[in-house]
């Protein structure tokens, strides 16, 4: 592969949903950048665009939805736009693939884990019956399910939820694929499975050295899994960077209101938290100007009325006019080292 | 409010439920959801109740207010005993006793008025004329932080955070004394979540209101809770005031409930006890301690004997053979 040709380069994503009530602009200018064995975290409130940028990113985006023309999906330079079904189809599960919140509905109630799993390996490895039995039986044992050679035969429904979510993580390692895209894979489960879930991920990332996006609302599971951030508003990223640096001196004036407003073990209904004001905006109706300027302490009149993209500001990049003036201190938590 | 200070209290409280023939075609049996729970709520104060999903935390919490009668035990509330009052000796409690649930979209009726559902149980009580009502009702919707004009809508036509605040404030129309908020911020988005946090803190104090306040988020319970109380399979295993829990945890499943907790902190070491397995089924709990299938330092004994939720001074209670023992963790990593 090309030297400096990154493993995903999306540019001017915008998907848009026709609705009765109007255009939802539910992605509307996504940049994103994944590198070859890096974790990328998304973050945001929800309805910010989160989920459909990952399913615009494997093109499973379903009418009324549509990617909007000018929208560039780039995977180790191949534009995915330009790909017909059929190649789209190698694309998903073997280069990209995808874990979801809820396992439930992703996996088919009828057969066992094991024949869903073994007929992915078929579909893309073209290993025989055996072979791809034999296959599954391995996945499950790395995804750390005790007596996988009996599990394998167990249907959905037999499985905790836990469990269920590691049979999700094994059928989408199943084929080895180079970016894998974790949307809220641990929300549903309780902290202990998820402590037990975000272990494996991150073994397992060393051990194949896939890229992983993982999409949560949970800013202490980023900080504890990724390398990067991106933080995502009303249908943009406004802020992105190395995770350490965007956790201590964020440069967005939403994602300082968003830390700020999490209460973190140790403080005590004494103090009240910082909570932002009003509302999200409508997806049907973004506010003109900077998105988050009707709920922003810092908002200047060039705010309302022109729309700030991505600036550099450190090794951060903030859509914001502040970061016209470069880098500022925000120390809004205290980082370990 | 009794001579002690305690508004609430439950004294071996248990709720089963019947089960019927499962999938396999097995006997009924019990599920134990909660089995044996003591508590004391003073006036004024947060209880703030964790544990693991199924553990039985909403059950208690509606076996408290009686909207689901208990398989055994007492609830008393300001030195009454509740639980064999008849429903209409009820009545003038439940006026004091309200709950908030987390689905705050499935709790309101859908074809109601904003001012129709917070006025109900205002009507149910018969509390003050039509016209006293109206204002009741105004009044409430101001002091959650939602305009006047709201109460001719219908709950749809507003966001989840503004819907929490409407079931906040049919909560609260009553005026009563005692809340059961079960995870009422857990389906609000984090930005929301800490308006809702504050406003919650803000009725506390004007109106010397007492929650039983139930999460799964550590944090959030950790800053509301005055005491908090970590529930697993139906049974109360740890039992002390906040800070003093997250300083000094005594049972191994609150460790592991901690150390599970991720912070939004990047780079900080973690000493995390990854627990192994699953939570074992509450139709057939495990003999002894509860905790013990899953527990790092399990001894023979665990499997034997049930360890009472035993005092360690300090208000701090935990039910373990072994508190207090430094457990191995399974990972550090950054
Ligand atoms: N199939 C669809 N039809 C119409 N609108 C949709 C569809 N899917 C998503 N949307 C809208 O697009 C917007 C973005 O939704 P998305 O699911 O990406 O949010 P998200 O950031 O993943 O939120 P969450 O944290 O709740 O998962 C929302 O306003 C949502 O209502
Ligand atoms: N009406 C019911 N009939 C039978 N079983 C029930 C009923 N309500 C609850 N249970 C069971 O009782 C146990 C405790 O449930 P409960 O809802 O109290 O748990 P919880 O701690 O509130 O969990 P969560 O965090 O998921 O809300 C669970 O195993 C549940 O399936
Ligand atoms: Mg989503
Ligand atoms: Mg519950």
């Amino acid at each position: 592969m090309a030297d400096n040709t990154p493993l995903l380069r999306v540019t001017g994503l915008r998907t848009y949903f026709y609705t009765l009530d109007g255009v939802l602009r539910a992605v509307d200018g996504v940049d994103l950048t994944i590198g070859h064995g890096a974790a990328v975290g998304l973050v945001g409130e929800s309805g910010s665009g989160k989920s459909v940028t990952a399913l615009s990113l494997l093109r499973l985006v379903d009418s009324p939805g549509r990617i909007e023309p000018g929208s560039v999906i780039e995977l180790e330079g191949r534009d995915l736009s330009a790909l017909t079904e059929a190649e789209l189809e190698q694309v998903r599960g073997k280069e990209i693939s995808m874990i979801f919140q809820e396992p439930m509905t992703s996996l088919n109630p009828v057969f066992t884990v094991g024949d869903q799993i073994a007929e992915a390996v078929r579909l893309h490895e073209g290993l025989g019956a055996k072979d791809a039995w034999a296959k599954a039986v391995e996945m499950l044992r790395l995804v750390g399910i005790p007596s996988a050679e009996r599990r394998v035969h167990d249907y959905p429904h037999q499985m905790s939820g836990g469990m269920r979510q590691r049979v999700m993580i094994a059928m989408a390692l199943s084929c080895n694929p180079k970016l894998l895209i974790a949307d809220e894979p641990t929300t549903a489960l309780d902290v202990t499975v998820q402590a037990q879930i975000l272990e494996l991920m991150k073994e397992l990332r060393e051990r194949l050295g896939m890229s992983i996006l993982l999409i949560t609302h949970d800013l202490g599971v980023i900080a504890e899994m990724v390398d990067e951030v991106a933080v995502m508003y009303a249908g943009r990223i406004v802020e992105r960077g190395p995770v350490a640096d965007v956790f201590a001196n964020p440069q967005h004036p939403y994602t300082e209101a968003l830390l700020r407003s999490i209460p973190v073990v140790g403080m005590t209904y004494a103090q009240p938290l910082r909570a932002i004001r009003g509302m999200v905006p409508s997806p049907l109706e973004w506010p003109p100007g900077c998105r988050f300027a009707p709920r922003c302490d810092y908002a200047f009149a060039k705010c309302a009325t022109e729309d700030p993209h991505l600036l550099p500001a450190g090794d951060q990049e903030s859509a914001c006019w502040l970061s016209e003036q470069g880098w500022r201190p925000t120390a809004t938590i205290e980082v370990a080292t | 409010m009794t001579d002690d200070g305690v508004l609430l209290r439950t004294v071996g409280l248990k709720k089963h439920f019947p089960v019927r023939k499962g999938v396999f075609g097995r006997v009924s049996g019990h599920l134990q959801a909660v089995d044996g729970v003591d508590l004391e709520i003073a006036q004024g104060e947060t209880l703030g109740l964790v544990g693991e999903s199924g553990c039985g935390k909403s059950t208690l919490g509606r076996v408290v207010l009686r909207l689901l009668e208990p398989t055994a035990g007492e609830v008393w509330f300001d030195g009454t005993e509740l639980t064999r009052l008849s429903a209409r000796q009820l009545k003038p409690y439940r006026r004091d006793m309200q709950i908030v649930f987390q689905d705050s979209v499935g709790s309101l009726d859908p074809r109601m008025r904003v001012r129709e559902i917070v006025a109900e149980g205002l009507e149910i009580h018969g509390v003050a004329s039509k016209d006293e009502r109206e204002a009741r009702v105004l009044d409430t919707l101001e002091r959650v932080g939602l305009s006047r004009d709201v109460a001719g809508r219908y709950p749809h036509q507003f966001s989840g955070g503004q819907r929490q605040r409407i079931g906040l404030a049919r909560a609260l129309a009553l005026q009563p004394r005692f809340v059961v908020a079960d995870e009422p911020v857990s389906a609000l988005d984090v930005s929301i979540q800490s308006q809702v946090l504050n406003l919650l803190v803000e009725l506390k104090r004007e109106f010397d209101l007492t929650y039983l306040f139930v999460a799964h988020d550590l944090a959030v319970v950790g800053y509301i809770s005055d005491r908090i109380a970590v529930m697993y399979l139906g049974k109360v295993v740890e039992l002390a005031p906040a800070q003093e829990l997250f300083a000094r945890p005594l049972h191994p499943y609150t460790m592991a409930l901690l150390s599970a907790n991720p912070e939004p902190i990047p780079g900080r070491k973690r000493q995390r006890i990854v627990l192994t397995g699953d939570v074992p089924s509450p139709i057939d709990p495990p003999s002894g301690c509860r905790f013990r299938t899953r527990c790092p330092i399990a001894q023979p004994i665990c499997a034997e004997q049930e360890p009472p939720l035993a005092d360690h001074g300090q208000g701090h209670r935990a039910a373990c053979h072994f508190p207090g023992t430094e457990i191995a963790v399974t990972s550090s990593a950054a």
